[in-house]
């Protein structure tokens, strides 16, 4: 099967397919990235559903989409697990997974997950904006256009002239979005540093599930 | 007609009329524009005080309040915030000079591990536009900045300014460190961002949070005034 196309997922996200015991629920941000690790492992008794990935820009809606997400499927599946670190719920979605008996991914957000939360803390780094690889890929949907800054470009230096890098945490080996991830750090005035992380530890949690 | 035509000459208008089109000027972000009217309105000889709370205060309460409602968003407010900036740099030395109404002295600065500022200068400037004096501490900002700032400056409030959850708990390390000197009953603590609410602000000890810049300054005035009050009656 074809992987979701990026338009989708950051909008739509991706539908259930009601086959497996187990299911993900998961940012559109990561489908492509679980999808890969689900084939890789062989793991078919993982279904995947995602929430639109543009939640991403509003975390404060997060949690009450989790929440209705595990409501609607919780009787199909023998077991529900939750693909979101924090990701700037401030603890909500935490809350929310506590409340509903599902577990979820350990860490702030998928930049530290995908890097490994230890070592992602440890570098302590508050001048870097990071891309993954579907932040990559989505750069205007998720930054340029939100920020206004396709219409206002002047706007630029009020939104990152306190960050020093853009780095890429690139989850596969693709020049061509190598190349995309330096022009958008070009675009924001930003130095460049790619990062290969693979899928960290979105892989090893899952892998635990397997 | 030609678009010659449809320019609207500021000098040319009345004062009431000038307002209304600056405070126009102001929520579609036009700086030069806005420098244009200030300049009039001085040259027609309003006191500075009067051209920044009518024009531009005036004109970014609507922008804010448009913000609170969802019709404007952070793109709009920033630019709109630029423009207030251009008109605030010609006023604020002649406001210095021509001893407009104190408030009272906020330290405001973005906590510890946190880089970001566009909520920390709207509060700023708009404090400003409401006679606060504002020292600014910038981003990054630990416990000692705080408190050396609040005593040097003999400041009355202290604001605090985070953008991200794993940044916000340093608020109330500030705050702790204030109860342990015994000095946090001397200072209003207020604290803003977006990802904070009005339960972490109880919870952390602050006086309040504080949605948005014009919240900020409605509170700011409500918390001076009754600790004038306080001291009025004491005394």
């Amino acid at each position: 099967m074809a992987d979701p196309d990026d338009a989708t997922l950051a909008r739509a996200g991706l539908p259930a397919t009601g086959r497996g015991r187990l299911l993900l629920i998961a940012c559109g941000a990561l489908a492509r990235e679980i999808l890969a690790l689900k084939r890789a492992g062989g793991w078919n008794h993982m279904d995947l559903v995602c929430l639109p990935a543009i939640l991403h820009n509003t975390p404060d809606r997060i949690p009450q989409a989790v929440r209705a997400a595990v409501e609607k499927h919780r009787d199909a599946y023998d077991s529900i697990f939750v693909v979101y670190a924090d990701c700037g719920t401030g603890g909500a979605l935490r809350r929310v997974c506590d409340e509903s008996g599902v577990e979820m991914v350990e860490g702030p957000h998928c930049y530290s997950f995908f890097e490994g939360n230890a070592a992602f803390a440890a570098r302590d780094e508050i001048t870097a904006f990071y891309l993954t690889d579907f932040l990559v890929r989505q750069f205007d949907a998720f930054v340029i256009r939100p920020l206004g800054l396709d219409r206002h470009p002047e706007l630029r230096d009020m939104y990152f002239g306190n960050y020093e890098t853009l780095v890429y945490q690139a989850q596969t080996d693709n020049p061509a979005l190598d190349a995309q991830a330096r022009a958008a750090a070009d675009r924001l005035g930003l130095a460049y540093e790619r990062r290969f992380t693979g899928y960290g530890e979105l892989a090893t949690t899952l892998e635990r599930l397997a | 007609m030609s678009d010659e035509e449809d320019d609207i000459v500021l000098s040319e208008l009345d004062d009431d009329e000038l307002v209304q089109q600056m405070q126009d000027d102001l929520y579609d972000g036009l700086r030069e524009e806005i420098e244009e009217g200030v300049n009039i309105l001085l040259e027609r000889g309003w006191e500075p005080y009067r051209v920044l709370t009518e024009a531009l205060v005036g004109g970014m309460t609507i922008v804010g309040n448009d913000f609170r409602d969802g019709i404007l968003f952070v793109p709009e407010v920033l630019l709109a915030a630029n423009a207030m900036k251009g008109g605030m740099g010609i006023l604020k030395p002649l406001l210095a000079e021509t001893g407009a109404p104190k408030q009272g002295k906020m330290v405001i600065g973005t906590v510890k591990g946190d880089i970001h500022d566009i909520g920390k200068n709207l509060v700023s400037m708009m404090m400003e536009g409401a006679g606060f004096e504002i020292v600014d501490l910038g981003i990054n900002n630990p416990v000692e900045n705080y408190i050396e700032a609040l005593q040097r400056e003999e400041a009355d409030i202290l604001g605090m300014s985070a953008l991200l959850t794993t940044t916000m708990p340093y608020m109330k390390v500030v705050i702790d460190t204030m109860v342990e000197q015994g000095i946090r009953d001397d200072y209003i603590v207020l604290v803003g961002g977006a990802p904070l609410n009005e339960e972490f602000g109880r919870a952390i000890g602050a006086d309040a949070y504080c949605r948005d810049a014009a919240v900020a300054v409605e509170t700011a005035k409500q918390f001076v005034s009754r600790k004038h009050n306080q001291m009025a009656a004491g005394g």
